[in-house]
């Protein structure tokens, strides 16, 4: 558990527009283990997107290190399936760009498919698939490319209440079953609760670090469902509620 | 949800599928009648002389002149110059300007620089520069041609170049994130995401064709449908106008349902 996935050492970012610049981050520095699920959670426009494309190199920092030990996947706000791709050609997106569509590629595409009950809706396109399907196709396109680290960039925001909570909690026992190691952004405090080992909270707009929380709940059920009935559940609520000192 | 997989089909629904296949026949049905009751009356009132038939033909009249046509072989001639001239005008126009559409998108550069010239040359009409066409290429198909690109060419870059930037940003956002170069986001995530905008253009750019290429005919030429409008209207032989007409409202339906045909095949997930 002690390898160094992802190390952040004072990153700062600025974006540069007419009107002038802004400073988006401020001096971050966190490090992310393997295996490990870290939350990174704030008040909304805090710069925690900025983050992610940071860490995975979409966006280099003004000033600061990065330091990521192996393969990253994107997961974005929604699906982004391409409608006039079949589940099949959706989910081998990746290794097609990456050039990487080989037998056992595919094959390992396939067994995902199996594995993930999307298998027999292979030709079908995106638009006759539920929610629920099209967010694991999409897990499954990123997963095509086995990452090693995965970044979830509000992944589940754009689902109702129900589904949120059914999804991640599949996509929970997906990345742990695949035993990967995750950087979830999330606006959702009991999500972040649910689903991380520990949570880094950001302050507002420049975003510095702080506070991050261990998360330690005395629960039988590992999921994030079951996460979610611990005692220490509320008591870790209030405090990240507390911390993020939102006022409207 | 995922599929219609019963075979069993309830009474209910049996009454609402036939309801509806009532209304689409009715629909043929009143369409096809209007057709009938249009050319009845027409007929009707110019073989007793209500309207006059000199002025305004008759189908009657209008089915001999394109068998008279027919027979010297010289109908199916103007056709088949009148159709080129506007399949080529219009595949160069479409092509060409699918072509700079995408120059425009990969660079922004060029976009800033063109747009100016673009607005200008939008909203000019094309048709003032018939005369130039004439005087630069002679009294052959090139001026006639050079009217149809002239006309469909500037409406293409402009819708295409505006469909390409409103592919979502997010969706090419994910292809960056799998390393995709600008090569690879053109191909597999703007081209295809615009099927819908390109097809639209393609509608567009028909009509402007037909619209280009007669219009050319009229400004000069020796053979087609437009030329035949022309001289029929000058030798106030109305007959021969109306039977032109008629013959290309129905070859440009036919060009339409082709290409909507096309758009079924192509836009298949729908």
């Amino acid at each position: 558990m002690d390898n160094v996935m992802v190390s952040l050492k004072n990153v700062s970012f600025k974006y540069h527009t007419l009107e002038g610049e802004t400073e988006a981050l401020n001096d971050i520095s966190f490090d992310v283990y393997e295996g490990e699920f870290v939350g990174v959670i704030g008040p909304s426009g805090c710069g925690k997107s900025t983050l992610l494309s940071i860490i995975s190199g979409l966006l280099k920092p003004s000033r600061g290190s990065v330091e990521v030990n192996g393969k990253i996947g994107y997961m974005l706000q929604r699906d982004h399936l391409f409608e006039w791709r079949t589940i099949w050609q959706n989910a081998i997106l990746g290794l097609e760009i990456q050039k990487k569509l080989t037998e056992e590629s595919r094959s390992y595409v396939k067994d995902l498919l199996k594995k993930y009950g999307l298998w027999e809706f292979r030709n079908y396109y995106p638009n006759q698939l539920s929610g629920g399907m099209r967010q694991r196709a999409a897990l499954i396109r990123t997963l095509a490319l086995k990452p090693d680290i995965l970044l979830l960039d509000e992944a589940f925001s754009a689902l109702d209440y129900q589904t949120k909570l059914a999804i991640s909690d599949e996509v929970y026992k997906i990345l742990k079953n695949e035993q990967k190691t995750a950087v979830i952004v999330t606006h959702d405090i009991s999500e972040a609760i649910a689903m991380c080992n520990r949570i880094v909270v950001l302050s507002k707009r420049p975003a510095y670090v702080k506070r991050i929380y261990e998360i330690i709940l005395t629960s039988d059920d590992y999921s994030p469902i079951g996460r979610r009935k611990a005692p220490e559940f509320r008591e870790y609520f209030n405090s990240i509620w507390k911390e993020l000192d939102i006022h409207v | 949800m995922y599929e219609v997989a019963s075979t069993y089909v309830s009474k209910e629904h049996q009454e609402f599928l036939k309801s509806v296949k009532r209304k689409n026949i009715m629909v043929r049905v009143t369409q096809l009648a209007i057709l009938v009751i249009f050319f009845g009356l027409w007929e009707i009132a110019a073989r007793y002389k209500i309207i006059d038939p000199f002025l305004v033909s008759q189908p009657s009249r209008m089915l001999k002149t394109m068998l008279t046509l027919n027979q010297n072989g010289t109908l199916l001639m103007h056709i088949w110059v009148t159709l080129s001239e506007t399949v080529v005008g219009f595949t160069l126009g479409t092509v060409a300007g699918m072509f700079i559409a995408i120059l425009l998108w990969w660079s922004d550069f060029l976009s800033q620089v063109a747009e100016p010239y673009l607005v200008v040359l939008n909203s000019l009409p094309k048709i003032a520069l018939g005369p130039i066409f004439i005087v630069w290429m002679g009294n052959g198909e090139a001026p006639i041609i050079t009217m149809a690109l002239a006309i469909s060419l500037i409406v293409t870059i402009i819708s295409l170049a505006t469909g390409f930037k409103e592919v979502d940003e997010e969706k090419i956002k994910l292809l960056k994130t799998f390393g995709a170069t600008k090569m690879q986001i053109l191909t597999k995530c703007v081209l295809p995401a615009s099927v819908p905008t390109i097809m639209s253009a393609i509608k567009i750019n028909i009509g402007l064709s037909w619209v280009g290429v007669i219009t050319g005919e009229f400004l000069v030429s020796k053979a087609g449908l437009g030329y035949l409008i022309v001289y029929g209207g000058q030798i106030f032989k109305l007959d021969m106008v109306m039977t032109s007409v008629l013959i290309l409202s129905i070859l440009s339906a036919l060009m339409y349902v082709f290409i909507v045909y096309l758009e079924k095949k192509l836009i298949r997930w729908r």
